[in-house]
């Protein structure tokens, strides 16, 4: 028996594109953890797949999308969240998620990130934020914290990060929040709770990048990572996320933000009966 | 709401964008999504107060970049999609024009021409962009791109686009000169049973068997949408016909660029399309689209009164280029005049077509016409030399 026999007897592979694997993921990336509890997801809610879109950007996690057996799209760098969008007010009835990385969303595409949320647009953004692009060989991002190591960084790192939470709670996103790739089981909640939930959602999944990020930096082996998230992550539920400030010495992690506000797709067909009324009426 | 709502079948006095407008909603459009810019404005803002006439959505993006993307992922939704730009725009959507190339997306894209580079002159028509819609963007490829002379045409061949757009799978471009889009003229819009509109081929085969980037004779993959059941992955990575990055593989990139220019090559014949005025007896053909076809229409009225035997071709078909036609036509002409409000784009594809024939170009920039006089003259010069 091949091992992709093997692995299509696992409970979850019917929602992964089996003939895809093995993925292009180094050993210890937390990228295929996300899936993990992505999938774990998708099947605790018994998703209906035939109406789910997966959509990612460009990066290590943008290959996401090609792993998940459901309609999905790989698109330009940056773009996933406009080309979504598109997807979304085109047929409501899809559910919509966006899985990418930190240099994705927030660099080259930082500015579909901010629209998206003030629209609410109704998706579920999640971001593997790895401190770098590792991609392309481990260049510093908008994530990269003070002081630290990256192939452009070669001195050490002279910018100041994105507090990502923040900056997704201060755009007008309905939930956000913060796991490690340690935190499965409560990634996985906090998935489903996205998924189920209306408008724009924003979850962070802080990742290990053992072989590019973490080598530069002598953050030691993914295990190593793993231990150290244990050690100073600390679960605050309803912390204002402004100051959850990502530290070397604290990572606040828990559900920052879970407010109710109309979505762009409610406030459209609000004002679309209205019209139609006003038209056929009148 | 009804057909009614859909083709304001009637005669209209409007402006260029606004038919254009009225045209992608006679052609289906669904979905627009758009950022303001001169002089493509007003296509955004009626399409703003008329797509929810006919259950559509109109979408205000924080940037070109993202209004390409979004009429991207509305067209694998299934809808008829369509986003209005000028230069700098149309410079921005670049990067998703090669994604929706590479995907094989049906939208539309217009495209106001203004005076350029950069921001250059925000209210003066141009034709600047002629060759940044050939390859605008990264890579080999090749779209379809129409140039509208009027008013009517704004609305004619916008619904041309969509059509050229669903059979071929190929974002299409309408590339009109500023001034064209800033007429105000007669339209008539017709019943809507005498507009012809065109879906996109679907696929007939169970989710299982679709191969949704395996083409049929005509070289265009059946098109599912999202939300069928179909599981499809779309990647703008070079990818086999199942839709899979195969990214280094000299086969697969080989033959998907191919089959990406041949779809459109193999086609030409049925998407191109000419307007000829006494080109019969012709000594010297005018050879112009958009704008400068209205002068130089009348500058060859004006040589045949002065027993010059001047004809016109116009071009309505850009890209691909009328190739055979410039061609057939330079073989029994003494001379050829471009006129363009350009300093020399489609005139390099006239010359390369042309061969021996000489070939006259008269450039206009600054954001005037060309005055018929004007090519009167050098058609006047060219039947002279």
């Amino acid at each position: 028996m091949t091992v992709i026999q093997e692995f299509a007897k696992h409970p979850l592979a019917k929602y992964l594109r089996l003939e895809r694997f093995p993925h292009i993921w180094c050993e210890g990336c937390g990228d295929g953890i996300i899936l993990n509890c992505f999938v774990k997801a998708l099947d605790d809610l018994g998703i209906n797949v035939d109406k789910f879109v997966v959509v990612s950007g460009i990066g290590c996690i943008g290959r996401v999308a090609g792993y998940i057996k459901c309609d999905s799209f790989h698109t330009t760098h940056g773009r996933p969240i406009a080309l979504a969008t598109g997807i979304k007010l085109a047929n409501p009835k899809l559910t919509i998620a966006v899985i990418s990385g930190d240099g994705d969303l927030f660099a080259i595409g930082g500015n579909h990130f901010i629209h998206a949320a003030r629209r609410n647009v109704d998706m579920t953004v999640i971001c593997s934020n790895n401190f770098n692009y590792g991609m392309t060989g481990g260049q510093f991002g908008p994530t990269t914290p003070l002081d630290s190591y990256t192939t452009t960084t070669p001195y050490g790192n002279i910018e100041h990060p994105f507090n990502l939470v923040h900056l997704a709670a201060a755009a007008g996103a309905v939930y956000v929040a913060r796991w490690t790739a340690l935190h499965v089981k409560r990634l996985t909640e906090s998935i489903k709770k996205a998924l189920q939930k209306k408008g724009f959602k924003f979850i962070e999944v802080i990742s290990p990048c053992p072989e590019i990020y973490g080598r530069r930096n002598k953050l030691g082996k993914s295990i190593d990572i793993m231990k150290q998230y244990r050690q100073i992550s600390q679960i605050r539920h309803g912390y204002d996320p402004a100051k959850a400030e990502i530290t070397k010495e604290k990572i606040i992690v828990g559900e920052f933000i879970d407010i109710e506000k109309p979505t762009y797709g409610e406030l459209l067909q609000k004002q679309f009966l209205k019209i139609q009324k006003k038209v056929m009426g009148g | 709401m009804g057909e009614e709502k859909r083709v304001l079948t009637g005669t209209h006095f409007m402006n260029g964008d606004v038919a254009c407008a009225e045209g992608a909603i006679a052609a289906g459009c669904k979905f627009f999504a758009g950022y303001p810019i001169t002089p493509a404005t007003e296509i955004a803002e009626r399409m703003a107060r008329r797509l929810v006439e006919v259950d559509g959505i109109y979408v205000q993006m924080e940037d070109e970049l993202a209004s390409m993307a979004a009429i991207i992922g509305a067209s694998w939704a299934g809808a008829k999609s369509m986003t209005a730009t000028s230069g700098p725009g149309f410079s921005l959507m670049q990067e998703n024009i090669g994604l929706a190339v590479m995907t094989e997306t049906p939208c539309v894209v217009v495209d106001i021409m203004r005076g350029a580079p950069s921001t250059g002159q925000p209210t003066e028509g141009a034709q600047q962009d002629v060759m940044q819609s050939k390859w605008g963007s990264h890579g080999d490829y090749e779209t379809i791109a129409l140039a509208p002379a009027s008013v009517q045409e704004m609305f004619d061949l916008t619904i041309e686009c969509f059509n050229m757009s669903e059979t071929y799978r190929v974002p299409t471009f309408l590339l009109a000169d500023g001034f064209t889009a800033h007429l105000w003229e007669r339209v008539i819009i017709p019943p809507p049973e005498e507009i012809k509109t065109v879906e996109r081929k679907k696929p007939t085969v169970p989710p299982d068997e679709y191969m949704p980037f395996k083409p049929d004779d005509d070289l265009v993959p059946p098109m599912a949408s999202f939300g069928e059941g179909y599981h499809m992955h779309v990647t703008g990575l070079t990818h086999d016909e199942r839709g899979y990055p195969k990214t280094v593989d000299p086969k697969t990139q080989h033959e998907l660029v191919q089959r990406l220019c041949e779809k459109i090559r193999k086609n030409a014949g049925k998407i191109i399309r000419t307007h000829e005025f006494v080109l019969e007896d012709a000594e010297v053909a005018v050879i112009a689209y958009g704008i400068p076809s209205r002068a130089s229409l009348s500058a060859v009225k004006g040589a045949r009164e002065s027993g010059i035997k001047a004809g016109l071709l116009r071009l309505v078909t850009v890209w691909p280029f009328p190739e055979k036609q410039v061609e057939e036509l330079a073989n029994r002409v003494k001379a050829i005049v471009v006129p363009e409000m350009n300093y020399g784009q489609i005139v390099r594809e006239v010359e390369r077509a042309a061969k021996e024939t000489p070939v006259h170009f008269l450039a206009k920039l600054g954001g005037e016409p060309h005055k018929p006089s004007e090519i009167f003259e050098v058609i006047r010069r060219a039947a002279e030399a």
